[in-house]
């Protein structure tokens, strides 16, 4: 099958919420590095709360990932909530008429996401944030809509451009945030919001891959 | 961990049960439960607002009341809050003069009430903002705009609540409140790390015998770490980074605050204060009025932060006013 149903997408937000929870420690320890700490802490709160509200019901991808956004917005603060809550949201836009979600619709989402989230960001890649793991991964998405790829092929590709990409931050100085602060000092540690977009996105990734 | 916590998910809420309970003389709980406000708002005014992540008690909280702010939208430990719940507070302290937001240079709380305040706008409800930036140690004189706000939010607090109880118009209010931020400057020093109840361990480390000079207020890291010093020898190196940054010289009025980060014994903060206005008379500039206590902590971290304001008469008139807050009373 080469396209999933829209209808069908609970348990690939399940499979997100799950990942974020797993890795609360780690992202954690991640952003305890060059940040304060609460990264992972403020994730996991946020995607629990929508598991709590949300988990016994039925709900579409493209349902889902909006009420995701709009409890991280609402309700969790920091810079996470606004970030993820626009991203989220509007994906959710994007796809909420789509039956069927292929690689093109995908990549039309996932832009909608990335293109709301530099509306309220001024970085850009190489600035060591999250956008520096949407963005590739939105671009390989995108190639592979033109290349006319199917999700089996275009989502093992989205994941490892999203893992370079938070990889990338690595050497990056930071220029956003509460890191841009410390310059130099930056380099060498991981952006704490590339690896939880990395998480995210792979997880669904495989999510979607498991529906198909 | 040796703390005094139930659920550590919950420790915002139940921090805000006890303190709404403590404090019902002066604050009171809105519908927003990461809102509160100040009991008697009077009437007419410009309403002044403020907000941050919770940790940093008595801010922001203890900074409600009489002459002071009006609404408070309160964060996770850390954490900015809401647009939601900026937006609330703009709502309970707007009587139709509009509000000044008046919060210190976070991402989060940057991109929050960025928001909020486009929201309070379709809301018809008009909000101008200060960015607090007196941190000196976090960015170079050149890139102020990137510079954290600290302790020198209190200061600006106590002037732009002073001004819109006055009865000053919002843009008044405002520059009033700009005023004050761009005639303060602050540094602080760590001795130890701070715990995020939930994550249950320090995320980063000051070995013992060591201090960070230029530590921000959610441990960022500073520009240098030391050997521990003397009291004496840290208030020079705490002078030496404030003074020149303004400049402040011989000659000007200063309100001088110096504020513990939550765990160092407020008796040193005492000796600390000293040793700093030994130095700062040798200068020749002068003490018009001096804080000393916990203002704006950082959990359990210990250590100080020095905060020096220029004086004008403007400022000298409102620093001088009364206030009731929990953080602040002056009489």
């Amino acid at each position: 099958m080469s396209a999933f149903s829209n209808a069908n997408g609970k348990p690939v937000l399940l499979k997100m919420v799950k990942a974020i929870q797993e890795n609360k420690a780690y992202l954690g320890e991640v952003d305890g590095l060059i940040g304060d700490g609460d990264h992972g802490m403020n994730m996991n709160k946020g995607f629990t709360l929508f598991e709590k509200e949300f988990g016994e019901q039925e709900f579409g991808f493209s349902e889902g990932v909006f009420n995701l956004g709009n409890i991280l917005f609402s309700q969790i603060g920091g810079s996470m909530g606004p970030i993820y809550g626009t991203i989220f949201m509007d994906m959710s836009d994007a796809g909420e008429d789509f039956d069927e979600i292929s690689t093109a619709e995908l990549a039309q989402m996932l832009a909608a996401g990335l293109e709301g989230l530099q509306g309220i960001v001024e970085a850009q890649v190489g600035d060591k944030t999250l956008v520096d793991t949407l963005s590739p991964a939105v671009d390989s998405l995108k190639a592979s809509a033109e290349a006319g790829e199917d999700l089996q092929t275009a989502l093992p590709k989205m994941k490892e451009a999203a893992q370079k990409g938070m990889e990338s931050t690595k050497d990056l100085v930071a220029k956003f945030g509460r890191s841009s602060r410390l310059g130099e000092r930056s380099r060498g540690v991981l952006d704490a919001g590339s690896v939880s977009c990395c998480i995210i996105l792979q997880a669904m990734a495989d999510g979607i891959l498991e529906t198909l | 961990m040796q703390r005094i916590l139930n659920d550590p998910d919950n420790i915002v809420d139940e921090m805000l049960k006890g303190f709404l309970k403590t404090h019902n003389d002066i604050v009171e709980a809105t519908e927003n439960p990461r809102v509160v406000k100040a009991k008697d708002i009077p009437e007419g005014k410009v309403g002044v607002v403020t907000g941050g992540g919770s940790g940093h008690k008595p801010a922001f909280i203890g900074y409600i009341g009489k002459n002071m702010c009006d609404a408070v939208a309160v964060g996770e430990i850390c954490s900015s809050p809401t647009a939601a719940a900026f937006l609330d507070a703009y709502k309970v302290a707007d009587q139709g003069k509009g509000v000044a937001c008046l919060y210190g240079n976070y991402s989060g709380d940057n991109m929050n009430v960025k928001m909020a305040v486009k929201m309070a706008k379709r809301a018809g409800i008009e909000v101008k903002t200060v960015v607090a930036n007196d941190d000196v140690a976090s960015a170079p004189k050149d890139q102020r705009e990137k510079r954290r706000g600290v302790a020198g939010e209190v200061l600006m607090w106590k002037v732009g609540g002073a001004k819109a109880a006055q009865g000053g118009t919002l843009d008044e209010v405002i520059a009033a409140a700009q005023k004050a931020i761009d005639n303060t400057r602050s540094v602080g020093i760590g001795l130890s790390p701070c715990t995020l109840p939930a994550v249950g361990h320090p995320n980063f480390e000051i070995k013992e015998g060591t201090m960070e000079v230029g530590i921000g207020h959610h441990g960022e890291p500073g520009i240098e770490v030391c050997p521990l010093e003397s009291a004496h020898d840290m208030a020079k190196r705490m002078v030496d980074i404030v003074l020149p940054d303004y400049p402040f010289e011989s000659g000007d009025e200063v309100v001088v605050l110096v504020s513990g980060l939550g765990a160092t014994p407020v008796m040193e903060l005492y000796v600390l204060y000293d040793e700093i206005d030994e130095l700062l008379k040798a200068k020749g500039i002068v003490t018009h009025r001096a804080y000393v206590g916990n203002y704006f902590t950082s959990m359990e971290m210990m250590g100080a932060t020095l905060t020096i304001m220029k004086l004008d008469d403007e400022l000298k008139e409102l620093i001088d006013m009364p206030a009731n807050s929990m953080g602040l009373k002056q009489f």
